[in-house]
């Protein structure tokens, strides 16, 4: 670590150049880096996707106030108000392995023992890329999230920290969930996290991931990419909770990509952040893929969530299946933009999106946008969206039954979110969000 | 000791109109009150004054319970002193089981000081309590793990209110309209559970127009309500000439009143034409 390295605020030519000073990675890794630099220079030039982000307010963000991290911390990942696990540095029961960040470095990782046996690699970006380069070379950036889409993609593809790596060879299930936490705990420190998971054919795996923060007051930012390439056959479920304070600028392109009879579920939860935006997409790339999408959001105060999500179909007989489920409460905002793609190949398409917003204030609003583009001719795709307000006569019902106003909140949140619940699998994640929410509602404090 | 539930010269307004003009009534447990008038009398209002619904506010008069002022206390803070509503218009909540709203529900009531997050009743005894009071009711165990009054037809909302009053197994139960809506048998049926569901312990206000609730739970005391006032009281047989004959003979007897109920229902008009 290099004082002046420390000390060089923003994204430009010069912090580049002293962040790319410190890295010690191959070659290649800082070419990638260097084009996408370029590219981001270049995207500074042209607005953002109207479509995608004319309704996020970004008057706001300054990213010249932060610097990047990934060179030193000195907080353990247990300062982290973390919710899915209690302690991740060490491996309890119930997870086969845990990886954490903080501010952009690597601060724990380990795997049992009979799973590196088994060529599994679970682990930090950096390192992985420096031992096992050849088996992520042909995967990162290259298949799902490429440098190239937009600002925030080439930003993070110049900048990246690090992040987590699953690499699951042929046909290796792993039963128990991995754990992976992304922290930040110095004050207008950028993160840069790279999720990065590959299931090779008939690999299965469940990943847990989570980002939160050192304290609720200081600003931090993520810059963030997210990676599922799930082999014919692969069967992955991954959760990211995002769990950052409400002084966090969250900014993410997340994609999976699930070839023949693969299936991927995805479950997002929105907690965190004073803004998020994810674009978000998944890639039915082989006949009979699947993919389902599971959301859950609780926006208080004045935070704005934002998803944009894209479920591409690209070969026949392919399922997507994406529900988004929001709570919003105070002068929160949430914006949901989805679009489900078929191209002509992809015959006998099964794709579902649908939206539904709970409001619990009179001041907080959502905005739901499916939408659809079909070139097949074979389908059947529907859309949906709805909103609700918690009326006063339900909360007076609960009331009237002994329950306090809490609890008659409590109530019909989890109410509301039940169907979703039910959609996911992993317990610990059930409970995990349900706890967010008695968070988030002021219960047990 | 038996408890006593006290109204004393009530006045509630809805959006600053004044709907309940005074009505005093004391209620001890193990009564049995009717309480009748016409549409638009104030019934209702009455019913949700006393659970604490924030749009009906005492203006005037206090209830109590055992000298325990009510006037200020929340909801939930009156149930777990023993009042229970059975609703005219039970509501629905989404998403959340019959059997896990009651646990809830029973769980408070039975610990008053209980706080959110505390432990909920065992479920092994709550399981059979309720399936025991289902079977009672005649009630399809399979309602246990429905949606609260999702896709109910009005019968089984009303049902599921009696349910809940037996569970709960309140002091003072008052019963809006919980006959309309449903068939003759489905009262006879209704009335026979609740006159096995009350006793020494519970007092209840019926509020009916008609009397094949009262069938198995003959009322000690029938009160009329006109134009927000407790115009008359009476025994059983009032309630009887009420169903029988209407509301005419209260009104002639009590012009005043009559002409305030005739004011208030223009009044309706008007603000409905405003709308
Ligand atoms: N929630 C409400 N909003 C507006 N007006 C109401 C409301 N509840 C009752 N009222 C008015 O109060 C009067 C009495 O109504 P209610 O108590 O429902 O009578 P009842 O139950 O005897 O038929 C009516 O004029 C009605 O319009
Ligand atoms: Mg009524």
């Amino acid at each position: 670590m290099t004082t002046s390295a420390a000390t060089t605020t923003g994204f430009g030519a010069e912090a580049f150049q002293a962040f790319l000073a410190t890295r010690n990675e191959p070659g290649w890794v800082s070419d990638l880096r260097r084009a996408s630099f370029g590219l981001y220079q270049e995207s500074l030039g042209r607005p953002l996707n109207p479509e995608e982000w004319k309704r996020v307010d970004l008057r706001a963000f300054q990213a010249n106030r932060f610097s990047v991290g990934g060179r030193a911390t000195t907080t353990p990942a247990t300062r982290m108000g973390t919710l899915l696990g209690n302690h991740p540095t060490t491996c309890e029961a119930g997870f086969a392995g845990a990886v954490a960040h903080v501010d952009g470095v690597v601060v724990d990782s380990h795997l049992a023992a009979e799973l590196t046996a088994k060529g599994v690699l679970f682990g930090d970006l950096n390192e992985l890329l420096r031992t096992h380069g050849d088996i992520l070379k042909p995967h990162l950036m290259t298949r799902a999230v490429k440098p190239g889409v937009d600002r925030m993609s080439a930003w993070h593809a110049a900048f990246w920290t690090g992040g987590t790596v699953l690499y699951v060879p042929r046909n290796v299930v792993i039963d128990q969930p991995l754990y992976s936490l992304i922290g930040l705990a110095t004050p207008q420190t950028m993160d840069g996290s790279h999720t990065l998971v590959i299931l090779e054919e008939g690999a299965q795996a469940t990943l847990l991931e989570e980002t939160a923060s050192a304290t609720t007051t200081d600003a931090g930012l993520h810059v963030g990419s997210v990676e599922l390439l799930v082999g014919k056959r692969a069967n992955l479920r991954y959760v990211q909770l995002q769990n950052w304070n409400q002084q966090t600028w969250h900014f993410a392109h997340q994609a999976g990509l699930v070839e023949q009879d693969g299936s991927l579920q995805w479950t997002v939860g929105g907690i965190g952040s004073r803004l998020a935006h994810i674009h978000q997409e998944v890639f039915l790339d082989g006949k009979g893929a699947r993919g389902e999408v599971n959301g859950v959001t609780f926006a208080t105060d004045r935070q704005t969530l934002s998803y944009y999500t894209q479920q591409t179909h690209r070969s026949p007989n392919t399922t997507s299946d994406l529900l988004y489920k929001d709570v919003l409460r105070d002068e929160a905002r949430v914006i949901w933009r989805g679009m489900i793609r078929v191209d002509q190949a992809a015959q006998k398409t099964d794709g579902y999106q649908r939206n539904d917003s709970l409001l619990l204030s009179p001041d907080c609003r959502a905005d739901s946008i499916p939408g659809l583009e079909i070139e097949a001719d074979d389908v059947r795709c529907t859309h949906g969206a709805t909103a609700g307000r918690v009326d006063a006569d339900q909360i007076f019902y609960c009331m009237a039954r002994g329950m306090s106003r809490y609890e008659a909140m409590h109530m019909i949140v989890e109410g509301f979110f039940h169907g979703i619940y039910d959609r996911i699998a992993v317990e610990a994640v059930r409970q995990t969000l349900s706890r967010a929410v008695e968070v988030k509602l002021g219960i047990g404090q | 000791m038996s408890s006593v539930l006290k109204i004393e010269n009530l006045w509630v307004s809805v959006e600053g109109r004044a709907i309940l003009k005074g009505v005093s009534l004391d209620v001890k447990q193990g009564e049995i009150h009717a309480l009748m008038g016409p549409n638009g009398s104030g019934k209702s209002t009455l019913a949700y004054a006393l659970m604490g619904h924030p749009k009906y506010e005492i203006t005037d008069g206090r209830v109590e319970i055992d000298g325990v002022e009510l006037n200020e206390l929340e909801p939930d803070a009156r149930a777990r002193l023993g009042l229970f509503l059975a609703f005219q218009y039970p509501v629905t909540i989404p998403g959340v089981k019959v059997a896990d709203f009651l646990r809830h529900a029973v769980t408070n009531v039975r610990n008053p000081n209980r706080k959110e997050g505390e432990d909920l009743m065992p479920m092994r005894d709550f399981r059979k309590e309720l399936k025991g009071r289902m079977e009672e009711l005649d009630m399809d165990t399979d309602f246990a793990r429905r949606y609260l009054n999702e896709g109910f037809s009005g019968g089984e909302k009303k049902r599921m209110e009696i349910l809940q009053l037996a569970m709960l197994r309140p002091k003072f139960a008052v019963l809006d309209e919980t006959d309309s809506g449903l068939d003759s048998d489905a009262v006879r049926f209704v009335s026979q559970s609740l006159a096995r569901l009350t006793g020494p312990d519970m007092a209840l206000i019926i509020i009916t127009h008609h009397d094949r609730l009262l069938e198995f739970n003959k009322p000690q005391h029938t009160h009329v309500l006109l134009a927000g006032r407790i115009v008359e009281t009476g025994d059983a047989a009032l309630a009887r000439e009420l169903h029988d004959h209407g509301y005419a003979g209260v009104r002639s007897r009590h012009p005043d009143a009559a002409a305030e109920e005739k004011e208030a229902l223009e009044q309706n008009a008007l603000v409905g034409a405003n709308k």
